[in-house]
């Protein structure tokens, strides 16, 4: 291993945190809620030292439009929150869909609805994430299951902002927040970050929605550069100024909806666990899929062999993954801390007849690898 | 006009506002004071709300964030804390400021943030038809209050200054020259600055409220407005119908981000320390 790298036990909210200030984040603003409020604490301790800036905000939508308005002023911004605090932040983040500013939100899920169970786990907010704010748009989700993926996929999500210009949600939860396990931390130079380019037409030529000309992301001035810009929770054209013209709204939005839905593949992240030629394929994402690794390590359950779909981006969803096992024929079980809604997805791929099982749970406690191994035992074998 | 030339779009006009609206002579005031102030374009972020009073920024050449009801001052907010080089204005209307918004409007002021709002009062929500706000006075008739407004209402003035403004100050549109000059020692005042402008709303508000003309309605500014140093020597029975007009407050506490430099010393002393 090199020597370089920094041996770390910590817990999954900390290193969100690590994450953040590696992918060069140096704002953030946010409102304290449980489970999620240690990732506001490490910011407050660190980022004033680094020469950034934590603001603790007066709710969640402000917190939201603090993070957009310092995106916009140029810095690397993120929020961290919970289900209800996502709630309330659905309308801001909308604008930084609508006016493309990169931006970070990390909700770490706990059990609702509404106040819920406030210290326990769930995975409720995936469809959330999803669909949350009004309109038509898309999301980019990760969904870290282990304390290095808090790091790892943090980086990412900061990346796949810059690169895409849209809000990234990294979708923890209580559990996966709250473990401490050991983490390898890279030096600074050995992580991949996207840096905000700066544009190097005339200003005058300036066009900051302009994703056609050059076929890549259009770099975003900073407020306070000789790219004056504005930027547009209305309708706009390439300009950020207003255009009601339908023509214009069609572009906008199918604009919006496919770089990131067309982008699936560079941004789809699974890994199937496990043998090769398994006889029962559980689909699996944050904390669940940490249950979910000891049946692989008990193997075989009842007699068949088990592997495991890890999925860590839920959002574009990776059809292509589950046609790859679509046409093995081997049966599914989709495991999730909620009433059943990644498998809607999932269903929808496999299609009506497929061998595809619906294991939940929504009572705050995880699925233990017992309660997987009978229900392949109950429901599939 | 020559000298606002920098900072408007006028390609764009006229104002789609209606005829007798107050805030073109509300944005002319801000424009005036970029001018005077000789601000560059591109140091300048004006954040807006929705409603009426929310479109202002299609008309500026400078930086905008066009964001949503209520929320312009915590964009506002995190654009200052951000880049302290800029000079950040919120322009907001009655329903931004004192209704939907009102609790970041208290925590602006609390924390004092070096951001200037310019708040465009009509009384009343123009852009949605005429509904009653957190400022229409009581009894008054809107669309939504057509027995009379069944509400008190919010003195932005004194609202900003308890919560902590350290600028506060009120024009009207009838008094622009005064207004100018408000608005820009607003914007060079360090800390969190506040305008309420008494607007005109002649196609809604003062249509149901027997004000229908935009004569009618400047002159009913004209008539009540009094300078405040001249309103705080008058007795109670005097008082009625009018309303003070002028800097209610001033005062150098210092701004957030004066403030959050000495953190930034302070944990970087501390880090350091720690070794």
């Amino acid at each position: 291993m090199p020597s370089t790298r920094e041996r770390r036990f910590m817990q999954g909210n900390e290193a969100v945190l690590e994450g953040a200030l590696a992918a060069g984040a140096r704002f953030f603003a946010g409102y304290p809620i449980t489970p999620s409020s240690e990732i506001a604490q490490a910011a407050s301790v660190r980022l004033p030292a680094l020469g950034g800036t934590y603001l603790q905000m007066e709710d969640e939508l402000a917190s939201m439009a603090a993070v957009v308005g310092a995106a916009l002023a140029g810095e690397k911004s993120f929020t961290a929150t919970s289900g209800p605090g996502v709630s309330l932040m659905q309308e801001n983040l909308g604008v930084a869909i609508m006016a493309e500013v990169p931006c970070v939100v990390v909700d770490v899920q706990r059990s609702g609805p509404s106040t819920g169970l406030a210290t326990k786990p769930a995975q409720a907010d995936t469809m959330q994430a999803r669909w949350g704010s009004h309109g038509d748009h898309s999301a980019i989700v990760l969904a870290p299951s282990s304390v290095q993926e808090c790091f790892d996929l943090t980086v990412r999500a900061f990346n796949l902002a810059e690169q895409y210009r849209h809000p990234v949600y990294l979708l923890s939860d209580e559990i996966v927040g709250h473990m401490r396990e050991s983490v390898t931390l890279p030096e600074a130079d050995e992580v991949d970050i996207i840096t905000r380019r700066k544009p190097d037409v005339d200003p005058a030529d300036y066009r900051p929605h302009d994703w056609e000309s050059d076929g890549v992301t259009p770099p975003l001035a900073p407020f306070g550069s000789e790219y004056i810009y504005h930027a547009n929770s209305s309708m706009h054209d390439d300009t950020g100024f207003p255009n009601a013209d339908p023509e214009n709204a069609r572009r906008v939005i199918s604009h919006l909806h496919d770089k990131i839905e067309k982008a699936v593949d560079d941004i789809a992240d699974y890994e199937l666990v496990g043998p090769e030629d398994p006889d029962v394929i559980i689909v699996t994402y944050g904390c669940t899929a940490r249950t979910a690794e000891q049946l692989v390590l008990d193997q075989p359950v009842n007699g068949c062999r088990v592997s495991l779909l890890v999925m860590r981006s839920l959002w574009p969803f990776p059809d292509a993954a589950f046609a790859e096992i679509r046409a093995g024929g081997i049966p599914v079980v989709v495991a999730e801390m909620n009433l059943g809604q990644m498998v809607r997805e999932v269903s929808r791929v496999m299609g009506p007849d497929y061998p595809c099982h619906s294991l939940t749970k929504s009572n705050g406690i995880p699925i233990s690898p017992r309660e997987m191994a009978a229900f392949i035992e109950e429901e599939v074998l | 006009m020559k000298a606002l030339a920098p900072y408007l779009k006028s390609e764009d006009l006229p104002l789609f506002w209606c005829a007798g609206c107050g805030n073109g002579i509300i944005l002319a005031s801000i424009l005036r004071t970029f001018s005077a102030l000789e601000l560059a374009p591109k140091d300048i972020v004006v954040s807006t709300g929705i409603g009426c009073w929310g479109k202002a920024d299609d008309y500026l050449k400078t930086n905008s964030i066009h964001g949503t009801h209520g929320r312009a001052l915590p964009f506002a907010t995190g654009i200052k804390a951000a880049n302290d080089d800029l000079t950040v204005l919120a322009l907001m209307g009655d329903g931004d400021c004192a209704t939907i918004g009102g609790n970041h409007f208290l925590h602006a002021a609390r924390r004092n943030i070096d951001v200037t709002a310019i708040v465009s009062n009509n009384f009343n929500y123009g852009m949605t038809g005429g509904q009653y706000s957190a400022t229409t006075p009581p009894h008054s008739y809107t669309s939504t209050s057509v027995y009379g407004n069944p509400e008190g209402v919010f003195d932005l003035c004194e609202v900003g200054q308890a919560a902590g403004a350290t600028f506060v100050a009120r024009g009207t549109v009838y008094h622009a020259n005064q207004l100018e000059g408000l608005i820009t020692d607003a914007v060079r005042h360090r800390g969190f600055s506040l305008v309420e402008v008494f607007s005109s709303c002649p196609v809604y508000f003062g249509r149901y409220n027997e004000r229908p003309s935009p004569v009618e309605m400047m002159k009913y500014w004209q008539s009540r407005a009094v300078p405040v140093q001249r309103y705080r020597k008058m007795d109670e029975d005097s008082r009625v119908d009018r309303v003070p007009i002028g800097v209610f407050h001033r005062d150098d506490r210092p701004d957030f981000n004066t403030r959050y430099r000495d953190i930034r010393a302070r944990a970087r002393e501390r880090m350091e320390g720690r070794g």
